[in-house]
């Protein structure tokens, strides 16, 4: 089966007075219909900057430079324009970070729920309103058919979410771009969030790009996780293994990192330094001046791309034999 | 919601008299008004006869007073130049200075708000760029300067425009229009330009900058990401989000409109209220004076009374917390 989301050498740039900067940069991966990839990494990894590249909304002068994405089998980098805008939302929905800002305070959830699929499935408004309903109801917004013509300051953060979820999802796209969907929610809103967008997209079979830095997430949400730093993939692979056997160093940082009850009261490991600024990549790997096993080698090589499923992480000297410490 | 136009009813007519009561304090350093009216040829026993009969001997708490009473009841006094009830004359002026604001009003919002959102939506454009530096020139040259222009190449060199006058007008009941006649209509053009351009690129200039602001939102790009037309976000999303402060200062403007039709008016000769005022205030007549600055308090007033009505029909925020708010 073709993967409903294929992305090949996938480049950002964005040209500055100061030189061109890589935001993105050769990044391969796919996406299955009904799995969900978890996409990790710090801020200003790039993990944002490639789900905006894929649903065409990265603000210029950032464009895509070099590679491809391939929505069911159609190329789209280069589409412009209306052709790019017909795919949005009706191929490629998107779920924003903040619940609070996403929604339009000036227009019912209805209205903005039928205008959405009116603009992509060919319905009259009859039909749409009673669609809004159903849409609002599998989401989990009890009485939808009053709710439906409430404002969205009428609903709690976590409601919003839920009918930003629904507005994301109304025109049945396959491929769903979660930008930090729960980052803005209270700890106890957020697993119901994960949870729904899950059962979800189990349910229609859609892909799922799960964006985060929240580790936990990832954990309870995704089937493969893609670690980014500094715009490069770092490591891919299932998320059971990446959690427990990282083969990269910076994911045996950031696992290091990540607060767990059965580690007690140990000391967090940090990982020293800072992610490096784009416009000041160091040569080789990109990790290599935080990196504790860095040899010399690793100042002058990359080390192998992840693009054909052949290497899991984007490292010379990956930790396979070592667990988690 | 009632309670809240009551509350601001009754704010109002505290501020009409306040207004009332400042404009009475500073009649009296116009000058005196019975200089005018006895010709040269006048005794100390004529200018006191007058005086009492005016019942400009009395302090100006009781000349505001009485003039309260008249007010309420609809009665102005008489025009001390004229000689004939203030009401008529407001009356039979009043319809010019409406029409011509009316029209800079339509003029300065439905272009302003139309280029505001055209200059937003290309802000790198060079038709953008170049509205906007245009602009310039309707913010800061005044207004008279504006007309003397106008009059000079559209009334002088041209030849096209009437350079001052109504033109004809049709009478309607107690109303005369310029808008029936084709030289009423040529007359309402350069004036209406003239009085709407400030407020015109005022407007425009506002509406750009918190359109671009709303540009930026999180809702708006939510509804790019959705796949709206380019037409439903810029215009049913991004539109209606920056009328709330644009209705705010448009509201205020269209008082000045009126308020500030003044210097058109004599620029222009236009025979409307504005140059009504400037007569009177030549002339120290303090009737006239008194209930012209009633009528344009009476206009501003209401207008910020319908603005505050307009958020509500606009933003469903404030009608959720309408009692928390006010």
């Amino acid at each position: 089966m073709k993967p409903v989301l294929s992305i090949r050498d996938l480049t950002v740039e964005i040209p500055t007075r100061h030189g061109i900067l890589r935001p993105v940069s050769g990044v391969s991966y796919d996406i299955e219909a009904g799995e969900i990839l978890g996409v990790v990494g710090e801020s200003g990894a790039g993990k944002s900057m490639a789900g905006n590249a894929v649903i065409g909304l990265l603000s210029p002068p950032a464009h895509v430079a070099r590679g491809e994405i391939h929505v069911n089998g159609t190329r789209i980098d280069q589409l412009k324009g209306d052709a790019m805008r017909r795919l949005r939302g009706k191929e490629i929905g998107m779920v924003f970070q903040d619940p609070l800002t996403s929604l339009n305070p000036l227009l019912r959830i209805g209205d903005q729920l039928t205008e959405t699929m009116q603009a992509h499935l060919g319905i009259g408004q009859a039909d749409a309103q009673r669609r809004a309903i159903a849409a609002l109801e599998e989401v989990g917004i009890p009485g939808a058919a009053e709710r439906v013509n409430s404002y969205p300051h009428e609903f709690s953060g976590g409601m919003r979410q839920r009918v930003v979820i629904a507005l994301a999802l109304c025109a049945e796209p396959s491929l769903i771009i979660a930008d930090e969907p729960t980052t803005a929610l209270d700890v106890s809103v957020q697993a119901q969030i994960i949870a729904l967008l899950k059962r979800l997209c189990r349910e229609r079979g859609t892909a799922v790009m799960l964006i985060t830095h929240d580790m936990g997430v990832i954990a309870e949400a995704a089937d493969r996780v893609a670690v980014m730093y500094a715009g490069q993939l770092a490591e891919l692979g299932p998320v059971r293994e990446v959690l427990t056997t990282p083969h990269h160093p910076y994911t045996h940082g950031l696992m290091g990192s990540t607060p767990l009850a059965s580690k007690g009261k140990a000391r967090l490991h940090q990982i020293p330094g800072a992610m490096p600024r784009l416009d000041a990549l160091p040569d080789g790997c990109a990790f290599h001046p935080r990196c504790p096993h860095a040899v010399d080698a690793c100042r002058a090589d990359p080390g192998p791309r992840i693009d054909t499923g052949s290497a899991r992480a984007a490292c010379l000297f990956p930790l396979v034999q070592e667990g988690v410490a | 919601m009632l309670a809240f136009v009551i509350r601001r009813v009754l704010q109002s007519l505290l501020v009409l008299l306040v207004v009332g009561a400042v404009a009475f304090s500073m009649f009296r350093f116009v000058g005196d008004p019975i200089d005018n009216m006895l010709g040269q040829e006048r005794t100390q026993e004529d200018i006191d006869r007058l005086r009492g009969q005016l019942g400009l001997d009395q302090p100006f708490v009781v000349q505001y007073v009485k003039f309260l009473q008249g007010a309420v009841q609809g009665n102005f006094g008489v025009s001390y130049r004229q000689g004939r009830p203030v009401s008529d004359i407001l009356m039979e002026r009043a319809p010019a200075t409406l029409e011509l604001a009316a029209v800079s009003g339509v003029l300065a919002i439905g272009i302003g708000i139309a280029l505001g959102v055209f200059t937003a939506i290309r802000r790198d454009g060079f038709a953008a760029n170049a509205i906007m530096s245009l602009s310039l020139i309707g913010v800061s040259l005044p207004t008279f300067l504006i007309g003397i222009l106008l009059i000079y190449l559209f009334s002088v060199e041209l030849g096209w425009l009437p350079s001052f006058g109504r033109g004809e007008t049709v009478r309607i009941g107690g109303w005369t229009t310029g808008f029936l006649t084709e030289s009423g209509l040529k007359a309402l053009i350069l004036p209406s330009i003239t009085l709407g351009l400030y407020q015109m690129t005022l407007i425009m200039r506002l509406v750009r900058s918190e359109m671009l602001e709303v540009l930026r939102q999180d809702y708006i790009r939510f509804a790019r990401a959705r796949g709206l037309r380019e037409r439903a976000v810029n215009f049913r999303h991004a539109l209606k989000n920056t009328l709330v402060p644009v209705i705010t200062v448009t509201g205020l403007q269209l008082g000045s409109i009126i308020a500030f039709a003044i210097i058109t008016e004599t620029v222009f000769q236009w025979p409307g209220v504005g140059l009504l005022f400037i007569n009177a205030i030549q002339f120290v007549d303090i009737p006239v004076m008194a209930a012209y600055l009633m009528l344009i308090s009476v206009m501003f007033v209401g207008i910020n009374l319908i603005v505050d009505l307009l958020y509500f029909a606009i933003d469903p925020r404030l009608r959720a917390d309408k009692t928390a708010a006010h």
